[in-house]
């Protein structure tokens, strides 16, 4: 299908550039207004230039919270994606009483506000009156995840397992249901195994729902803040400090504006930078499928 | 026997996704001493004063209604922009299409950490400061081009010749958009709806940021008590179970929809 060309249709699109300007141009033109300019407080600034991003870049506690969200996000697409497609692909594929039930209950999570998440968790995970917590302490484990760095760390992946994998069981369900019943049939009279249907039919079918969940569980665990600030607070020491809880805590706690407007334009820099490289893969495996 | 193992493996990670709620709802309906002073598994005395503690204190109640407030608005909003611009992105070419698009959904992309002071002071500064209208704009930022994406998928799959029958037929723009067009992707909208709901709703930074008193959000009523008077454990459960009931019954509306949108479009 061509498209036409119409310079009219920017018309439709104005409402959308009036909103978007309004709640993104202008609070981003107010952080890169701060990153290269400093202040002795009221309000005169002057310009510092690049100053404040050599700071950043060399700073020690960045490069630690950046390396902590890199492992965190590794480890979590590892188990998410994987373990997503394995539950949709064993939800029943007619629609009915039973796959509604299914389908209400898995997104169930994914509505819950993120701050009742970290809420549900921090009283899950304790020892004194969390089933988790007294669970994983009678079998003689040492427990804690206030105290012992591990401990929050599987605690935080568990919780964040719990709350987003729902998300990819939905997309792939989705690319799923569009596969027709015909090529399975098909596949049964070739008499093909199981992991030949998988990896010949259901696997390209899910390509391109699989890279949108990719990418936004790439994005959101990059820019994951709430739950694990009200599960940990960051700690035990900066075990689960990650980068968007770094920079409201230099940003909010200290004040350092500078700093973190510096921070803020790096750290949107990296996941756009990433984000570029899978829209680019995404659209043109989508050329080449048709 | 291949069914059975399929149902096995989904009711137990249906299982493992409900016993943490459950959890929470067992918390909720328990008294303070009850929780502090030993662990079971269901409550002893069943005691419904955590919930009656939050439908009789404005402070609480209150935090409920603001938050369904702007996540309303937000979500009518998003789809009122989001239709016109979707509709742009699939049926013409004009300059400069692609790029706005990505930039669009880079919007997505932005940490909203990055965006809470900018937020902070633009709001003051023009006043909308505690109000819902600041929260509802704010949340545009990730709603607005998520809204686009979806919907340009669902409109994507809507045959051309469609357009242009209709337009032979005589009628205008808007009259062939409303009463054509938007019946044939409902299910699109009820897809973006629930998902504009969503993402508003569960957002705790940007709102706790733009709201002090008057507009307050239940998430962030919920971390400042937290702080303010100890650890109520069980009002604090009741407080979490009650923010779970609009999401399952939104979704509980659009189920339908949803399984079908998921299979027509691109989300």
């Amino acid at each position: 299908m061509t498209k036409p060309i119409n310079q009219r249709a920017w018309f439709l699109v104005l409402p959308v550039l009036i909103l978007v300007a309004f709640s993104a141009v202008i609070p981003l033109m107010t952080v890169v207004n701060y990153a290269f300019q400093d202040s002795f407080g009221n309000n005169e600034f002057f310009w510092v230039g690049f100053e404040w991003f050599e700071e950043i870049l060399r700073s020690e506690r960045v490069h630690d919270a950046l390396g902590r969200q890199i492992l965190f996000t590794l480890i979590i697409l590892v188990i998410e994606i994987p373990l997503g497609v394995f539950v949709a692909l064993h939800m029943p594929r007619k629609s009915g009483t039973w796959t509604s039930i299914c389908l209400v209950l898995l997104a169930l999570p994914l509505l819950i506000p993120w701050n009742v998440v970290g809420t549900i968790w921090q009283i899950f995970g304790r020892v004194d009156i969390g089933l988790l917590g007294y669970i994983l302490s009678s079998l003689g484990f040492d427990y804690n995840y206030t105290q012992d760095s591990f401990d929050a760390w599987v605690t935080i992946i568990i919780m964040d397992v719990w709350h987003w994998t729902s998300l990819v069981v939905l997309l792939s369900y989705a690319g799923l249901r569009s596969i027709p019943d015909a090529y399975y049939q098909a596949a049964k009279i070739d008499q093909a195994s199981r992991w030949s249907i998988f990896r010949h039919i259901e696997l390209p079918k899910m390509k391109n729902v699989l890279l949108i969940a990719i990418l936004l569980r790439f994005m959101d665990s990059f820019m994951i803040y709430t739950e694990p600030f009200v599960v940990t607070g960051g700690g035990p020491g900066n075990a689960t400090t990650f980068l968007s809880i770094d920079l409201v805590k230099m940003a909010i706690g200290q004040f350092d504006l500078g700093p973190a407007a510096a921070f803020s334009i790096i750290y949107f820099l990296v996941i756009l930078l990433v984000c570029w490289v899978f829209y680019t893969v995404m659209m043109n495996t989508g050329k080449v499928d048709g | 026997m291949k069914i059975n193992r399929s149902n096995i493996i989904i009711s137990l990670y249906i299982l493992f996704l409900m016993v943490p709620i459950y959890w929470l709802l067992n918390m909720s309906l328990k008294t303070n001493q009850e929780i502090l002073s030993g662990f079971s598994l269901w409550p002893q005395d069943l005691t419904f004063d955590n919930y009656i503690t939050i439908f009789t204190d404005p402070s609480w109640y209150d935090g409920y209604i603001n938050s369904i407030t702007y996540v309303v608005m937000n979500t009518v909003i998003s789809v009122a922009v989001a239709l016109p611009a979707a509709y742009a992105f699939s049926r013409y070419r004009f300059l400069g299409d692609k790029h706005l698009f990505f930039w669009l959904l880079t919007n997505r992309m932005a940490p909203p950490a990055v965006f809470a002071l900018p937020f902070f002071q633009l709001y003051s500064s023009v006043g909308l400061f505690d109000t819902h209208i600041a929260v509802a704009l704010a949340h545009t930022l990730f709603n607005v081009p998520l809204a686009v994406w979806i919907l340009e998928g669902f409109m994507s799959g809507v045959p051309k010749e469609i357009d242009e029958t209709a337009y032979v037929d005589g009628y205008s723009f808007p009259r062939f958009f409303t009463k054509i067009f938007m019946p044939l992707i409902a299910s699109g909208i009820g897809v973006v709806a629930f998902f504009c709901f969503m993402f508003s709703w569960v957002e705790l930074l940007i709102s706790r940021t733009l709201t002090s008193v008057d507009a307050k959000s239940i998430a962030a009523t919920m971390t400042r008590t937290v702080s303010a008077s100890g650890l109520d454990w069980g009002v604090l459960a009741a407080a979490g179970v009650l923010t779970i009931i609009p999401g399952a019954l939104v979704i509980y509306f659009v189920r339908n929809h949803i399984a079908r949108g998921f299979a027509l479009g691109r989300v």
